[in-house]
């Protein structure tokens, strides 16, 4: 998942780093082929150039080395709001058909069965970054029909009608499959399938009808020299790789 | 005049029951010395804000001190939940915490208008998110040049502000480096600073290097010399991030029992920061920050 990931970004783009696989992603891509990447954190690190992997998006290693560090009043205003930002990268508890994501609450919101830590940045990274990439681990509970929350939003009603100068998720990355909105209808729909695994096996862990593009793609597992950078040098304590 | 007093002192002058109390810091510098003494003077009713409420607004919230609290992102950073604040929130035989909640954005925003003393601060957001639906605090306003609608978050004007730093001198003149957060605006926001710092400094420090200075004295009421006060949040070129303790924290907050032997051993069981330090004599060994200096700035003219 996190190589696929940082695959998505194109070197020299400028990205705006959120907490846990995306953090890893972002730091691949920087270590194979986007060696100009340039990682903006909410916590003010702008060009971080990290020497250990970040065990926050907080992290003293992002500023040592950084070609900028500012409050996070002008990272929001500034960087952000300002249109500087090209993709925004998300983690997230549901993703709903309409790309809608949530990090609030499981439930309701006055009476939550799980608390989760709520928007951080998320929710204007999705309004304002020029695309929004997201990761998450395919299951029917984090692939509902409607998430519980907006606490991102998505393409449930017109991004453009709202004022909302950026595109939104246009990409979920899973462990199983890459799904893209569909621009016609504002949908999830299957775009690509990891190796060994069909379309049936996705559609089974997604609670909704889920449309494929008319050709879908195939993604490429890890290369060697990924896996090496991920397992050895980047997350050697496990903090966000599993297995 | 020096402003120069002890935690214990600071907290009791302009931290009373009730005021809305602000302990700033985005992962770095966080003044978790304060946080323990408020807890040891048992203050209570306290509106609590931060954008991260971080361990050290969990530990507060376990304490009792808390009534409600204002935020944009409460999780265990990097690690998961803060259990005391999810026990409080998911209704879990916990005393019942109000909260006010917001995006990091909005929050950034708040300290601006306040610091700005303007009412509230206008900004291109929310649009399509459930937040305005369960923050009536989050509002809109038609601009009078383009009648383009944005939204509004009202300002926060905190009745104290708590910094960590680096350092200051005895006028409370603060300089900071790394990671910035909202401190700057947190403290012009505030009725009341109190500054914590690694290290006191002579006035010709502050003067040698200007730009590094984040808040003037002009709005401190208190500097407390508290070195390793962050802990165990890190303070660049002194000490890094304790992560094992944010690691062990989640096990610790997760049982109630675990957490309450917690706060009588390393909190109310000590009678200062000094105290707590001494029961971590291993702190140095691990934590103390490798040297990396600039190699500085000609400001001649």
């Amino acid at each position: 998942m996190a190589s696929v990931a940082a695959r998505e970004l194109v070197d020299g783009e400028v990205v705006f780093v959120g907490i846990g696989l995306p953090n890893l992603a972002c730091n691949l891509a920087r270590a194979t082929h986007a060696p100009h990447l340039v990682l903006v954190y909410e916590s003010g690190a702008v060009g971080a150039a990290p020497v250990r992997l970040p065990v926050s998006i907080g992290d003293p290693a992002l500023v040592t080395g950084s070609l900028m560090v500012c409050g996070m009043a002008d990272v929001f205003q500034l960087m952000l709001q300002n249109g500087r930002i090209g993709v925004g990268f998300l983690g997230g508890a549901q993703i709903d058909r309409s790309g809608n994501i949530n990090t609030t609450v499981i439930g309701t919101y006055e009476r939550p069965t799980v608390r989760l830590p709520g928007s951080g940045g998320a929710a204007e990274i999705a309004i304002h970054a020029r695309r929004t990439l997201v990761v998450a681990k395919l299951s029917p509970r984090a692939f509902p029909e409607r998430v519980d929350f907006i606490t991102s939003p998505g393409h449930g009603a017109s991004r453009r009608q709202l004022g909302m100068p950026g595109a939104g998720p246009v990409k979920v990355i899973t462990d199983k499959a890459v799904l893209e909105v569909d621009e016609a209808t504002g949908e999830l729909v299957l775009a690509a399938l990891y190796p060994g695994v069909e379309a049936s096996d996705v559609r089974a862990r997604v609670g909704w009808p889920l449309q494929c593009r008319s050709r879908l793609g195939r993604v490429e597992p890890p290369t060697a020299t990924e896996l090496r950078l991920l397992r050895d040098v980047l997350d050697p304590e496990r903090r966000y790789l599993q297995g | 005049m020096s402003k120069v007093t002890t935690l214990r002192d600071a907290v009791a002058r302009f931290v009373h029951d009730g005021d809305t109390v602000v302990i700033e810091g985005f992962t770095h510098l966080i003044c978790f010395a304060a946080g323990h003494e408020i807890i040891r003077q048992d203050r209570r009713d306290l509106t609590l804000c931060r954008l991260t409420p971080d361990l050290i607004y969990d530990q507060m919230i376990a304490a009792g001190c808390a009534r409600k609290l204002v935020f944009s992102w409460a999780g265990n950073p990097g690690v998961g939940s803060l259990h005391a604040f999810r026990r409080a929130v998911e209704g879990k035989g916990a005393p019942p915490l109000e909260i006010e909640e917001y995006s990091h954005f909005g929050m950034v925003a708040r300290f601006a208008a306040g610091a700005a003393r303007l009412p509230f601060w206008p900004l291109r957001n929310y649009m399509g998110t459930d937040l305005p639906r369960v923050n009536p605090r989050i509002r809109h306003v038609t601009c009078p040049y383009t009648g383009e609608t944005l939204a509004t978050v009202p300002a926060l004007n905190p009745d104290v502000s708590i910094i960590h730093a680096q350092r200051a001198d005895a006028q409370g003149n603060t300089q900071i480096w790394g990671l910035l957060g909202v401190q700057k605006e947190a403290a012009f926001a505030s009725a009341h600073v109190i500054v914590v710092v690694e290290e006191l400094v002579d006035e010709a420090v502050i003067r040698a290097d200007p730009n590094r200075t984040v808040i003037p004295g002009m709005i401190v009421d208190a500097v407390v010399v508290e070195p390793w006060g962050a802990h165990p949040s890190y303070a660049q070129g002194y000490y890094d991030r304790d992560n094992d303790f944010y690691v062990a924290w989640e096990a610790i907050s997760r049982d109630r029992e675990a957490l309450e032997r917690y706060l009588d051993e390393f909190v109310r069981g000590v009678s200062d920061r000094a105290a707590y330090l001494d029961k971590r004599p291993e702190l140095a060994a691990r934590l103390k920050a490798k040297a990396r200096y600039c190699p500085g700035v000609n400001y001649g003219f």
